[in-house]
């Protein structure tokens, strides 16, 4: 397993991060927790890439961001999705799906 | 993403660089923690999960550069901070940046002076209503040899009452007459317009009005509008003086306006402005000379309106009568023909040719000037070279490095560039204040946004350029060879050689290409001086004086005051000649007539020729040579003898050797008295040394029967003083008070002296002559300093092999030769690339030569040899330390 690649696919984490986000608000180490337990260990994210995408999609207006205190009463900046963030996620999803079944669909016909 | 969002947020980062760091820091701080805190929480010890996490994670300083450097802030932050690093390295090396700041300062000063030359001159339009619409109405008339021809009332009212392509038309001339009624007389240049002219131009009027069409009609109360400077001059300024009468040339005028002190119009002077009030029932075909401009109908072209005047000449010829003892038929042979061209045009000139030759040497002399700063820093790059490598090793990117190098370079070129605009006011100032003649719009040449943004755009794009050859040669520097090579290099890589030689090759060519521009001007100049112009322009002075018929009535009473006035002038100690004439060298002559010989048939009309009035001895005191014949003599002009002279081009024209023409008869109008031809004067070149001596017939100021007129005496003449006090205020008050003795009441013009007058006709040369030669020689210095600093660098690095060479048994002169021949051969190179360049540019010039061919053998071998001596001189400088090296001390550098 060490040798497998746990990248994110390009292109992808802003999406991943906009769907972690809409189940509600959460902070950076948590974004990246939940994108490795759901993702079954698959995706590994690397901390510097994760919050320069975070100041990217707040900075789009895609989130907001507010320093909170944690339940262990630790300070962290908790990010909540906006309602364009909303809009973009729905986009981006539809937007993936399309091109992943056409990528199936590719793969399927070689067989 | 919205760009404002960016911004907004870009900007809260710039300003508030500390807190946002802070934000960042604590958030990965925080995120670290976390993950320690969960890795604890499975039974890690602190220690071992905090390491743990870095191990995993990545350390926590290199997390929070990759997270600050996200967003454009973080670019521009980059550059400041380049800037700096650049300004520092600048600051520790005073010496390097000085000689690349000044040499740039002058290379783009130079340039940016120019540039707002020609942007006052050529670029700005014209300060008046949509000037594009305004054209001037020049005519030709090939049938009279003619080129340049002035339009006439009678081609004024038709073309404004036929015209199609024209929103208006309008005459204008410019005279000088007296003004009475103010403090004192005073003889003062002014402008007649019709009502057109003013609202043409669409420049408001700061007190009262215009001229309406009423003033402009003849018989209405005459009127004035005063220019601004006469009016701060003579009024003070006194706001209420519309209304107030002056008396001009004997009439009485109401002022009805002043004019902003913005007006200008064309490049003329005047005092004030007089509506014309041409008579349109007494217009005759004839009476050419008065110049015109119109504005064209919006879209109109000037094909057009050329067009539309070629139809309504022939319909011009038929509505007005011909002048007396004329036909219709003498002015259709004439063969008028339009020769518009644009106001700007009119105003500007020829000018423009020689201004884009200065700017294309001046841009040389910035080429010249980049390619020594280039140089510079290939080897200050050199100097670096290692501590390049070793970031390199480090891990700085090639992009970094190139972007460091650029902007150091560039910080130099806009170090250059401020001060070189510090340079180009100064130099403007010095230019506007010397006023060279023949350069119209002056006042309009200053340091304005256009010039600013030219200078800027220079400077980087200089800084730009000569900071890619080492940033090129470095950025890429092979990491391995250039740490093994460390600092002891016994001599240089070929290849650094190559860069440093193209670039001096390329100062010296250059350099080469503006010496022979320069000497070409030179030549030029000696030639002209060399012409003989007819006249002597040494120690003589002229003055100018009307005497309207208001003042004295009957022309022989006139000739008597003129006399009066001459003999009191030669009455003067140190006066030894003077004469009457109505025309001054290269000032605007008075007109031309046809001469028709008796003896010659003529079916068609002769070609016009220039006219002269002048008083017995005027030739003496001209030094105008009498080449056959005699001279006129007093009975001669008060007896109304029919006497003429002629100029040797003219006599040899009509009757082919100049000494037959005495005795031949001559008139300006066949309906006139036969004139004999009693002299034959040597050739005058009156409109300026470089143009051919025009034909002139010359004839006594007081005169029966010419052209037309019964009895007529020349009521505005000059006088012609020649004397050894020339240059002394005495002489010129003393001229002025024989003129005053005789009647106190007469306004005298202003003395000056011919030599004056004449140098004006050198202006343009001597003008291009001097900036060519400024050029020349900041070429000539920047490309020697080149040229020094290469072999004195090469001298530096190989100073072990020098000592070495040397310690072996080497003689001084051995290692001398080492480095003479390499300078030699460079500029060798240089000089036949330059020799190539010259012969290819240089005929760029030729309409700025006299006489001198563009590929003048004595300039090229001159130029050549000149700059081989020097360039030989710079490398024997640092060769003399070469030779003069201790071998131990050298072995122990470094």
């Amino acid at each position: 397993m060490d040798d497998a690649n746990t990248d994110v696919i390009q292109g992808t984490l802003d999406m991943l991060i906009l769907k972690t986000l809409s189940l509600g608000p959460m902070h950076g180490f948590g974004i990246a927790r939940r994108i490795e337990q759901i993702s079954q260990g698959v995706f590994k994210i690397n901390p510097g890439s994760l919050l320069t995408a975070l100041q990217r999609l707040e900075r789009g207006g895609w989130l907001d961001g507010e320093w909170c205190v944690t339940e262990n009463s630790r300070r962290a900046k908790v990010y909540k999705l906006t309602r364009a963030g909303k809009r973009q996620l729905n986009d981006q999803t539809v937007d993936w799906s399309r091109r992943v079944s056409a990528i199936s669909r590719l793969l399927k016909t070689e067989a | 993403m919205s760009i404002w969002r960016q911004l907004s947020r870009g900007l809260r980062t710039l300003t508030n660089r500390r807190l946002a760091d802070q934000d960042v820091a604590d958030e990965v701080e925080s995120y670290l923690a976390q993950a320690a805190e969960e890795l604890e929480a499975n039974g890690m010890s602190p220690d071992e999960a905090r390491r743990t996490v870095r191990l995993q994670l990545g350390n926590a300083t290199i997390v929070r550069e990759q997270v600050r450097s996200y967003g454009w802030e973080n670019v521009v932050s980059a550059c400041v901070s380049d800037l700096r690093y650049a300004a520092r390295r600048l600051r520790y090396n005073p010496g390097f940046t000085a000689v690349c700041v000044l040499t740039l300062a002058v290379g783009i000063g130079a340039n940016s002076a120019i540039f707002s030359v020609i942007n006052g001159i050529l670029l700005k339009p014209l300060p008046y209503h949509n000037p594009d619409e305004l054209i001037d109405l020049l005519h030709t008339a090939p049938g009279v040899k003619f080129p340049d021809a002035n339009p006439a009332p009678f081609l004024y009212f038709t073309y404004r009452e036929q015209g199609r392509t024209f929103q208006s038309v309008g005459l204008y001339a410019q005279t000088s007459g007296q003004v009475r009624g103010l403090a004192e007389p005073e003889e003062a240049q002014y402008l007649g317009v019709t009502a057109e002219i003013l609202p043409m131009l669409g420049v408001e009027p700061e007190l009262g009005r215009w001229f309406s069409e009423k003033d402009d009609t003849p018989g209405s109360p005459p009127t004035m509008v005063l220019m601004q400077g006469w009016w701060e001059k003579r009024f003070g300024g006194d706001r209420s003086v519309i209304g107030r009468q002056v008396t001009v040339d004997g009439t009485s005028r109401q002022i009805i306006g002043v004019m902003p002190a913005r007006f200008r119009f064309l490049d003329t002077n005047p005092a004030f402005l007089i509506p014309m009030q041409f008579d349109r029932n007494k217009a005759i075909l004839g009476e050419f000379g008065i110049p015109g401009m119109a504005r064209l109908k919006p879209g109109a072209t000037i094909e057009q309106a050329s067009a539309d005047i070629t139809r309504m000449i022939p319909i011009a010829l038929h509505s007005f009568p011909p002048s007396p003892g004329l036909t219709v038929k003498v002015f259709e042979d004439v063969r008028l023909a339009p020769k518009l061209r644009s106001l700007k045009q009119l105003l500007v000139g020829d000018i423009g040719k020689t201004l884009w030759v200065l700017m294309g040497t001046l841009g040389f002399v910035l080429l010249i000037a980049c390619a020594n700063v280039a140089n510079l820093l290939l080897v200050r790059a050199e100097g670096r070279h290692h501590e390049l490598a070793i970031r390199a090793a480090l891990g700085a990117s090639r992009r970094h490095i190139v972007r460091e190098l650029l902007t150091e370079s560039v910080v130099l070129g806009l170090l250059g560039g401020a001060l070189g605009l510090g340079l180009a006011y100064g130099a403007l100032r010095i230019l506007v204040a010397m006023a060279p003649a023949q350069l119209p719009r002056l006042h309009e040449i200053s340091i304005d946004p256009a010039v600013v943004v030219f200078t800027f755009a220079a400077a980087m794009l200089a800084g730009v350029s000569f900071g890619a050859i080492p940033a090129i040669r470095y950025a890429g520097a092979r990491t391995s060879t250039a740490l093994r090579s460390g600092g002891r290099t016994s001599s240089q890589s070929r290849e650094r050689h190559r860069a440093n030689n193209a670039l001096v090759v390329v100062q010296v060519a250059l350099a080469l290409v503006l010496l022979i521009g320069s000497g070409l001007m030179i030549r030029t100049f000696q030639t002209l001086r060399l012409v003989d112009p007819g006249f002597d322009p040494k120690d003589a002075l002229t003055m100018r004086i009307t005497i309207p018929p208001t003042a004295v009535k009957d022309p022989e009473a006139v000739m008597r005051l003129e006399q009066g006035i001459l003999e009191n002038i030669r009455a003067i100690p140190g006066v030894t000649s003077a004469g009457i004439t109505t025309v001054v060298p290269t000032e605007a002559s008075t007109g031309a007539r046809q001469v028709y010989a008796r003896d010659k048939v003529y079916r068609s009309v002769p070609p016009l020729r220039r006219l002269k009035f002048i008083s017995p001895g005027l030739l003496t005191s001209m030094r105008n040579r009498l080449i056959a014949g005699r001279d006129f003599t007093w009975s001669d002009t008060y007896e109304r003898h029919p006497v003429a002279m002629v100029s040797e081009n003219l006599a040899r024209e009509l009757w082919g050797d100049p000494r037959s023409g005495i005795g031949k008869q001559i008139n300006a109008n066949p309906k006139d008295l036969w004139r004999e031809v009693i002299g034959v004067v040597q050739d005058e070149r009156e409109d300026g040394v470089q143009l051919e001596a025009p034909a002139v017939a010359y004839y006594p100021l007081l005169m029966d029967d010419f052209d037309g007129q019964k009895f007529g005496v020349m009521r505005s003449v000059s006088y012609i003083v020649r004397s050894n006090r020339v240059g002394s205020r005495s002489l010129i008050s003393d001229v002025q008070h024989a003129a005053l003795s005789v009647s106190a009441t007469l306004p005298l013009g202003t003395v000056r002296t011919l030599q004056e007058i004449y140098d004006k006709s050198f202006a343009r040369a001597a003008f291009t002559l001097v900036m060519l030669a400024i050029a020349g020689a900041m070429a000539l210095l920047i490309g020697l300093v080149g040229i020094y600093g290469v072999i004195s660098y090469s001298v530096s690095r190989r100073l072990r092999e020098i000592g070495i060479r040397t310690a072996l048994g080497a003689r001084p002169q051995e290692v001398a030769r080492l480095f003479v021949a390499r300078g030699l051969v460079l500029a060798l190179i240089g000089v036949g690339c330059g020799l190539a360049g010259a012969v290819a540019l240089t005929r760029l010039l030729v309409s700025l030569l006299f006489n001198v061919s563009p590929l003048d053998p004595l300039t090229y071998t001159a130029a050549s040899l000149g700059l081989l001596i020097a360039a030989v001189f710079a490398t024997f400088m640092p060769t003399l330390r070469a030779m003069g090296i201790d071998p131990i001390e050298a072995l122990r550098v470094e």
